[in-house]
């Protein structure tokens, strides 16, 4: 097998291997120290109680709850990021003069405003799609306001010397060259999607993986909140592959997705 | 327009020569910047025929690129004129996009898109035409024979090395038939053999679409090599300092380099820039 292809199929054997390691280390060090199954139970114990989790309906309906929050909090997120971006982007005068607004939000630990959020939009799905949203925003509205500014010099005198229209250049052009930055963005902004709901769970209503996460911790039943951690990070994951599977379909030409492709 | 049969209209002789095809008239270029004014361009008059060849050379920094953009439309001058086929280029800030059309830009860099191949790249002016999808494929297609590309319609700019890109773009400027073809510095990151194959191709591609070109060079052989004539730039304000007419029919092979004709303009040529360096220093 030659360097390429190994270093291609590497990952598929290792990273099942060091879970399995990992596994067995924890269910070791466990057994072995006698440590409570409050403070850390025991990776048979947890996978145990996964499967007892998602044989119950209630589970799949607080699983649907989470990723619709996470969905449409991440896609209006992503789409006014967009928006504000290129109208930015494009208008350096107004950028500078909404500047200082901009940081002033962008420092705010915006999880904070959640009880705010929940004052006004209640205990329902609206609160964290609001959440999931506002977290989202922000790194796709910096990107695109950078990519929107970052257009090569050369293309434009090309664009500019084969008499394109303006519409013609953001079509031939701007668009195409924002989109890496659009993507760029977007992987930031669905973990901080996957975040910001999960925190707006916490805090208020009684709906998502979340809620189980509070609710479990409640009962003091650490298997159970293990295996709810397992079922965040499996949603976590598949959202985030969804976005970069999506970009490698979108955006075939560029570096970061044939650059992956040569040695990857 | 390429393929007009008969009449040739290149200017062998100049008493029956056509009328100029460009005309540059009291050209001048300043740059403002925070740190001042340089003058980039000083009373610069030209006339160019049609179908003719002018090099451009001179030492960097003495406007070669000011001169090219200000023709292709990109920058305007701050005062003189400028006339293409008859009218004028500027109109104080504006171009007249009638003309921008009669116009091929080849720059230094291929600048070509890399999320389009070099397919959509070479026909990307005829997409802006509203050329339809088969039309463009069967023109891209030819231009890529010209310029040697046939088999690589389908790869993508990176896959292709620096003198295939170079190619592309010169392709590229060709799509919608220019009249007038620009190019600054197109074979600088070219070396000297690739550069050598590149020259003979530019030659032939000019007298094929009977295109009149402007081409800027650092390089005084290649200048002489291909231009009917050789415009000298001096810096500071940039000025023609004279212009060298070049008696060889195009197009020229390699074995002009023998020729001892070519050595003395060449030789007078590299005198000429010497002496402009001993007054600078
Ligand atoms: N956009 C600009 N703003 C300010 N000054 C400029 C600008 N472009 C060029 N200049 C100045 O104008 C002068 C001529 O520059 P130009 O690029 O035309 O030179 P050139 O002959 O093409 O040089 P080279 O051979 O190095 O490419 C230089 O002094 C340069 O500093
Ligand atoms: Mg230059």
């Amino acid at each position: 097998m030659n360097r390429r292809k190994l270093l291609k199929v590497l990952p598929w054997i290792t990273t099942p291997a060091l879970l399995i390691v990992l596994f067995v280390v924890w269910e070791v060090t466990v057994k072995a120290l006698g440590i409570s199954t409050l403070i850390l139970p025991p990776p048979s114990l947890v996978f145990e109680q996964l499967g007892q989790t998602l044989g119950e309906p209630t589970t799949w309906t607080n699983v649907r709850v989470t990723v619709t929050e996470i969905v449409l909090g991440f896609l209006a997120g992503t789409a006014a990021g967009v928006l504000v971006g290129v109208i930015l982007g494009k208008l350096p005068l107004l950028e500078a003069s909404v500047r200082p607004l901009i940081i002033a939000l962008e420092v705010i630990p915006k999880v904070a405003l959640i009880p705010l959020f929940v004052i006004w939009f209640g205990f329902g799905m609206t609160t964290k799609v609001v959440i999931a949203g506002l977290l989202a925003f922000f790194p796709v509205m910096l990107n695109v306001l950078l990519g929107v500014r970052s257009v090569d010099r050369g293309h434009r005198d090309v664009m500019q010397s084969i008499n394109a229209s303006r519409w013609q250049t953001f079509r031939h052009l701007e668009y195409k060259s924002m989109m890496p930055h659009v993507f760029a963005g977007m992987e930031t902004a669905i973990v901080l999607a996957v975040i910001g709901t999960i925190v707006g769970e916490y805090l208020g209503g009684n709906e998502g993986l979340g809620y189980m996460v509070v609710k479990t911790l409640n009962e003091l039943n650490a298997p159970a909140l293990f295996a709810v951690i397992l079922m965040l990070a499996t949603v976590g994951l598949i959202m985030y592959f969804i976005v970069t599977s999506f970009k490698r379909v979108a955006i075939p030409w560029h570096e970061s997705v044939y650059g992956r492709k040569d040695v990857g | 327009m390429h393929m007009q049969p008969t009449v040739d209209t290149r200017p062998v002789d100049p008493i029956v020569a056509p009328p100029a095809e460009i005309r540059i008239s009291g050209l001048e270029k300043v740059y403002k910047t925070e740190r001042g004014a340089t003058h980039a361009l000083s009373d610069i008059n030209l006339e160019i025929r049609k179908e003719e060849f002018v090099s451009l050379i001179g030492r960097s920094g003495c406007g070669k690129t000011t001169l090219l953009r200000i023709m292709a439309g990109l920058v305007p001058p701050t005062s003189g004129d400028i006339e293409i086929g008859g009218r004028a280029l500027w109109h104080g800030e504006s171009v007249d996009s009638s003309v921008i059309r009669k116009l091929g830009v080849v720059f230094q860099d291929s600048n070509l898109f890399p999320w389009y191949d070099i397919e959509d790249n070479i026909a990307l002016p005829l997409r802006l035409r509203g050329v339809k999808k088969a039309a463009r494929r069967a023109r891209a297609r030819e231009l890529a024979e010209l310029v040697g590309l046939a088999d690589f319609l389908g790869n993508y700019p990176r896959e292709l090395s620096g003198g295939m890109r170079q190619r592309a773009a010169i392709a590229r400027a060709l799509s919608d038939n220019p009249e007038l073809l620009l190019m600054d510095e197109p074979f600088g990151a070219l070396d000297a053999m690739t550069r050598e194959k590149m020259n003979l191709e530019i030659q032939r591609i000019a007298l094929a679409t009977r295109a009149t070109v402007v081409f800027v060079t650092h390089d005084i052989d290649e200048a002489v090599a291909l231009g009917d004539r050789v415009v000298h730039l001096t810096p500071r304000p940039g000025r023609i300092k004279d212009i060298v007419t070049v008696p060889m029919d195009r197009p020229r092979g390699v074995e002009i380099k023998q020729d001892p004709g070519f050595h003395e303009l060449v030789g007078n040529l590299y005198a000429s820039l010497n002496e402009e360096g001993d007054h600078e220093s």
